[in-house]
């Protein structure tokens, strides 16, 4: 399976999408050298973004309705990728489209562009009907944008499924994904909320560990030969562990980087550690 | 790929004095080596209790670079909610998690010109190090300070050093001249012929500073306080809405890309 080696050649630690920033501010904290960075998802046209306030703070967690803003693909492409990649970064391009349509122009032409490690697709974010993304109500939906992105997207090079974190719909799911063709599935996103004025949103942060947990563990019992990217409320060495024992193939650490810019370098290195103390 | 000697740090620090002053906390926290790094208009950001995931985002009022306790900073905490309570009641000795420097601070003029410095309420506090700057270079500099009331008046005592004159604005009238930024700048810019102002306050303050000093064809610079939930650049969810060099407007996030700003880059009525 060459598109997940590419995943552990990078360690089991990943930036989650929307919480790197461009990588430039993330790289004040971390060496980016051979670090798996997800960036925040890419459209096809700029966007500016939601209102303000975009975030608020709940206990233990934090409600965003952030909206994707993103400077499109061309201007990425022109800038924001080339650093990356000059920076070391094993670069997978968060990509989220209107249409399935939108996400395969993505995929064509992510394909072309040097230096991009893998595709995460952005399905089923909880602000999606807001946002006017493509609407994954149920799993097919999901599939069927994989499907599109892998014919355009090169066999050898990994597509990532980003999944709601919904327990009772992930296993499906994460099997439809599979099926189409995702390299992993990636368990899960934020989970629907609201902001204090009601506007919809996505709550992240430790407060959705113990859901994503389970969703990690439902899947990775259901389908054990399908790599998961377990992601949600790891902030420390010891989360990620619990889910990796639990079957998780890699990690990725999102809002705790909000909260501490260094974390991913330090659970980064802890758990090298333990690679090299697991080989004989 | 680590910035040089410029880029900010996440350092543990340590509470070394705290003080009530009027209506505000000032702590001074060893802090690494982040004062070594500082310019004014920076900022760190500080986590509070567990739990709180948000950071809080404070102007460094001064640093000093060599003290018995090594470098330290010194920041101004306006009791807003329960984070900055939380804060506020931080006994010498507390561990504080600090990042930065952070943002874009003030540019400095090249020639020794006419500044006016206007800082009202907490949001005073990076114009006594920026005042300092401005006079070692030669540059003529006028404070404004003004505030609800007395209480939430930021001293400038020190400030009187690097300071030509001093005006002092309070809302109740209870020291100095009665009423608001607004309605005094202009006076104050033509006064002293201003070549560039800078300023730090509410937003309906900085827009009125930059409006006035458009007017009478000056630069400004406003510090604008967006919420900042990591002040790192990292979440995006600082926006400000800004017209750029090209004329196009944009967002761009407050931590990074501010927070100072031309205030003629500002697009207030989209900020109000």
């Amino acid at each position: 399976m060459t598109g997940i080696e590419a995943l552990t050649q990078a360690g089991q630690v990943m930036v989650a999408s929307g919480c790197g920033g461009t990588g430039r501010e993330l790289g004040a904290y971390t060496d980016l050298t051979g670090l798996a960075f997800v960036t925040r998802s890419i459209t096809l046209d700029p966007r500016t973004g939601g209102a303000m306030p975009r975030v608020a703070e709940t206990p233990s967690g934090l409600v965003n309705a952030v909206g994707l803003p993103n400077p499109g693909l061309e201007h990425f492409l022109a800038t924001e990728l080339p650093w990356l990649v000059r920076a070391g970064a094993r670069v997978f391009v968060s990509i989220a489209g209107a249409t399935i349509g939108e996400y395969a122009e993505l995929a064509r032409r992510l394909a072309r562009a040097p230096g991009v490690a893998g595709i995460e697709l952005n399905l089923g974010a909880p602000d999606q009907l807001g946002e006017h993304l493509f609407e994954v109500r149920e799993p097919h939906h999901a599939a069927g944008v994989v499907a599109a992105v892998r014919r355009e997207f090169p066999a050898d090079l990994p597509v990532l499924a980003k999944l709601r974190p919904d327990h009772s719909r992930v296993s499906e799911g994460a099997r439809m994904a599979s099926e189409a063709g995702a390299t992993a599935v990636v368990i899960g996103n934020t989970v629907p909320a609201a902001m204090p004025d009601g506007r919809p949103g996505g709550l992240s942060g430790p407060a959705i560990g113990p859901l994503a947990l389970r969703c990690v563990a439902e899947v990775s019992h259901a389908l054990p030969g399908l790599p998961v990217v377990a992601t949600g409320g790891i902030a420390s060495t010891e989360d990620a562990r619990r889910f990796l024992a639990l079957g998780a193939h890699a990690v990725q650490i999102g809002t705790a980087l909000l909260h501490d810019p260094t974390t991913v370098a330090r659970v980064r290195a802890d758990l090298g550690t333990d690679l090299r103390e697991d080989s004989p | 790929m680590v910035e040089g000697q410029r880029g900010p740090l996440h350092v543990t620090g340590e509470v070394l004095a705290t003080r009530k002053v009027g209506g505000y906390r000032h702590l001074t926290i060893a802090a690494g080596e982040i004062p070594q790094r500082f310019r004014a208009g920076n900022f760190v950001a500080v986590s509070v209790d567990a739990g709180r995931l948000a950071r809080r985002a404070l102007w460094i009022h001064r640093v000093k670079e060599a003290g018995a306790y090594g470098p330290t900073l010194d920041v101004v905490v306006a009791v807003t909610g329960p984070g900055t309570a939380w804060l506020a009641d931080r006994p010498v000795g507390s561990r504080l998690d600090v990042t930065g420097p952070l943002g874009r601070p003030f540019a400095l003029p090249r020639e020794p010109v006419s500044c006016v410095l206007v800082g009202e309420g907490h949001s005073a506090a990076p114009m006594l190090a920026l005042a300092q700057r401005l006079r070692e270079r030669g540059c003529v500099v006028n404070l404004v300070v003004a505030a609800p009331d007395e209480a939430r008046l930021l001293s400038t005592l020190e400030a009187r050093r690097s300071a030509r004159s001093v005006t002092v604005i309070t809302g109740d009238g209870s020291v100095g001249l009665r009423g608001d930024v607004a309605t005094h700048v202009a006076g104050v810019l033509d006064r002293t012929d201003a070549d560039v102002v800078y300023a730090a306050g509410p937003v309906s303050t900085l827009a009125a500073v930059a409006a006035a000093a458009e007017q009478r064809g000056a630069w400004s610079q406003v510090a604008l306080e967006t919420p900042m939930p990591c002040g790192t650049g990292l979440c995006h969810g600082c926006a400000v809405p800004v017209i750029a060099e090209d004329g196009v407007a944009r967002m761009v996030r407050g931590c990074v890309e501010g927070p100072v700003i031309r205030g003629d880059r500002v697009h207030w009525e989209a900020l109000a």
